[in-house]
């Protein structure tokens, strides 16, 4: 049995002939070294302490294999999924940069293109920044990303800019058994403001696998929002693994909702790299059936006066399981911070279950650290005061449900997303609370 | 002139969580009438109120009810509501994250679209509700925060009635609706009470206290006990309790039943 996971990675992996090598030896060499590390790596289970509660079996009975080329597409098939607000749209298909679904942004400070377009030319930023905020070191399924880079997302605000319409970054997956490793690399330089989107959608009800890796780093003074929505096929595999660094007075914004895949799994870690820096990290998974949702985060405070506020909510219906663990580490110099994380997860029926783990880790002798978790189900009070003033049991539920889930989504700085994803959380609601 | 009976409750005996509250419990209540039921602490009163709007934790074990002649229990707690029935909470349950106004919205459409009234939208309904808001001198900011959620005792009692005013019921139980209000809050609620009696509709007055009744005058008075209407009487009663306290009446009916 663990022999046969032991080999999973290996499947995933280019062999070395399969993928062409880019005109950049420093590119090459990240991958080959990144390469290395996944071949001697093992894929993680249930004993890794990381992947206690999510046990990977169903991901390794299917072997995944990159699409040689993106399925055709038209834009009226990601009509659905556009922001008007956005300034660009950068699409990919399953796994494949679509250049005709995409509107690129060159104004003046702002570069949005794709990762292999900025090798191509020598971009010294993305050079810089590459790899440096995740650790394929450490973590195999980024070292299986990292081992096939090859095109991505590279996004760099000048100082001082700052760019009002929002980043969106659309992962589309059309096809089954395919692979794909979105990688998205964001800089804002000291005093810039920015908004980024990360979406990721199918448009059939396949199993197919996303491994995905997002870098951002937020220079001193800078802010960064970053929405993230995992809106897979209910029978896809969604890894993600997403680092931020936060500069010195820097802010960063995250807010993040899975709704989708069968098995989805979010790791991201914020480093406060310097003195006052913020974060706001807000989350959301709402699953039912069978669906898996683990968020596991990690909020690292190295420098005094940072601040971190953090609420991350589930909600679990049929026999749907979601994971919590968050981290926060305030190391030996970091005085005064002040950070708060609050777990708040519901229960809609008896089979659905929550395992939900604030972990604080305090060096620092002079800190505020507040964390709390509650598990339950809809209080039964306050259903009944709502079927007394004659709404039915399932509007009452549904209403409970939503307001639940909305104080989440009503954080995202995007208005059309939040429209959206309130309907979706309707509908969500809907038929997850009918299902018992 | 008595009016059309609204309710009848006959014989009725319910429990909660296997203990035995209500012990057989029998009230008239015609269209017009304000009924106080009075009764020392634990002597079923909110019980009754609780049985009656349908919460869950009761079991009703015997006797019947019946709503404008039809079987109440037949009735879900929302169906009860369409059908007329408002129980003014004692503790009005907050609800964080749904807003006064959708919440009152929704209530309003549910209750009053099944009684064949045209749905508002939230336009329509911001128009609506401002004359309701001005019987309860309440700040229409209130329509914007949660329901109830970090409302003081006196803005969730005045929450209550202005859902009450929104439903219009043909009969409305108010469950200790002056329980911790002041002298200027109590006025408020109750003014609002009266101008929304009628003819057509009925009031119960579930309360510990007698100064509410200074301000809803009562056409009767039943004092609870154990389970049980020990007395009915007129308003006067109430003032009677006031002055004379609860213990005469319980050995008054002791004494009544011995022999």
């Amino acid at each position: 049995m663990e022999l046969v996971k032991n080999n999973y990675l290996d499947g995933l992996l280019p062999a070395q002939t399969n993928l062409p090598p880019t005109p950049r030896g420093w590119l090459n060499r990240l991958r080959a070294d990144a390469l290395e590390v996944a071949n001697a790596s093992t894929a993680p289970t249930t004993r890794d302490e990381e992947w206690r509660f999510t046990d990977l079996a169903p991901l390794y009975k299917t072997s995944f294999k990159r699409a040689a080329a993106p399925a055709p597409m038209n834009a009226s098939d990601i009509e659905p999924f556009v922001v008007p607000e956005a300034g660009c749209r950068l699409t990919f298909v399953d796994g494949h940069f679509a250049a005709h679904l995409s509107v690129l942004g060159a104004t003046g400070g702002l570069t949005v293109k794709p990762l292999a377009v900025a090798v191509a030319d020598q971009d010294p930023v993305a050079q810089a920044h590459l790899a440096r905020y995740v650790d394929f070191r450490s973590e195999p399924f980024v070292a299986v990303n990292t081992a096939w880079l090859q095109d991505g997302v590279f996004v760099h605000v000048e100082r001082d800019l700052a760019v009002p319409a929002p980043i969106h970054v659309l992962c589309v997956s059309t096809r089954g058994e395919v692979a794909s490793y979105p990688r998205v690399l964001l800089v804002a330089e000291r005093g810039s403001d920015c908004t980024l989107i990360e979406d990721f959608v199918s448009v059939q009800d396949n199993a197919y696998l996303v491994n995905a890796v997002t870098e951002i780093a937020v220079a001193d003074n800078a802010r960064v929002r970053h929405v993230r929505l995992q809106r897979e096929s209910t029978s896809a595999f969604h890894i993600a693994t997403c680092g931020v660094r936060v500069a010195r007075d820097a802010h960063y914004a995250g807010a993040s909702v899975a709704l989708g895949a069968r098995l989805s799994r979010v790791s991201l870690n914020v480093l406060q790299a310097g003195a006052g820096a913020q974060c706001q990290i807000d989350g959301l998974a709402l699953i039912a059936g069978r669906q898996l949702a683990d968020t596991h985060t990690l909020l690292d405070h190295a420098q005094p006066d940072g601040r971190s506020r953090q609420m991350h909510k589930c909600i679990a219906g049929g026999a749907a399981h979601a994971v919590f663990n968050g981290k926060i580490f305030v190391r030996k110099g970091a005085q005064r911070t002040d950070s708060a994380q609050q777990s708040r997860n519901l229960l809609l029926t008896e089979r659905a279950h929550v395992d939900t783990k604030p972990q604080l880790e305090i060096f620092a002798d002079d800190v505020k650290c507040a964390h709390g978790a509650t598990v339950g189900q809809l209080d039964a009070e306050q259903v009944f005061y709502l079927k007394s003033r004659g709404l039915t049991e399932t509007t009452a539920r549904e209403l409970l449900t939503f307001a639940f889930a909305a104080e989440i989504v009503e954080r995202i700085p995007v208005p059309s997303l939040v429209q959206r994803l309130e309907e979706t959380v309707v509908r969500q609601t809907q038929t997850k609370t009918s299902q018992s | 002139m008595a009016g059309k009976t609204i309710l009848e409750v006959k014989k009725l005996t319910a429990t909660v969580a296997g203990v035995v509250i209500l012990k057989g419990i029998d009230l008239t209540i015609r269209t017009g009438e304000v009924h106080a039921i009075m009764g020392p602490n634990g002597s079923g009163k909110s019980t009754l109120a609780k049985v009656l709007a349908g919460h869950p934790a009761y079991e009703v074990t015997g006797g019947e009810v019946l709503f404008e002649g039809g079987n109440l229990f037949d009735l879900e707690p929302q169906e009860r509501a369409r059908a007329g029935l408002f129980l003014g909470f004692q503790y009005p349950v907050e609800v964080p994250g749904v807003s006064n106004s959708a919440f009152l919205r929704l209530a309003y459409n549910t209750v009053q679209g099944a009684r064949g009234k045209d749905e508002l939208d939230p336009l329509e309904f911001d128009d609506y509700i401002q004359d309701k808001l001005k019987l309860l001198e309440m700040d229409p900011a209130f329509l914007e925060r949660s329901v109830n959620e970090g409302f003081s005792g006196g803005e969730k009692k005045r929450n209550e009635i202005l859902q009450m005013a929104i439903l219009e019921p043909k009969l409305a139980i108010l469950d200790e609706a002056d329980s911790g209000l002041d002298i200027d809050a109590l006025r408020i609620v109750a003014g609002g009470v009266n101008k929304l009696r009628n003819k057509e509709n009925a009031l119960v007055l579930v309360t510990h206290y007698q100064r509410l009744l200074n301000y809803i005058v009562p056409d009767f008075v039943h004092v609870m006990e154990a389970g049980r209407i020990i007395k009915t009487g007129g308003k006067d009663l109430a003032l009677e309790l006031e002055d004379r306290g609860y213990d005469w009446v319980a050995e008054e009916y002791r004494a009544k039943a011995a022999a």
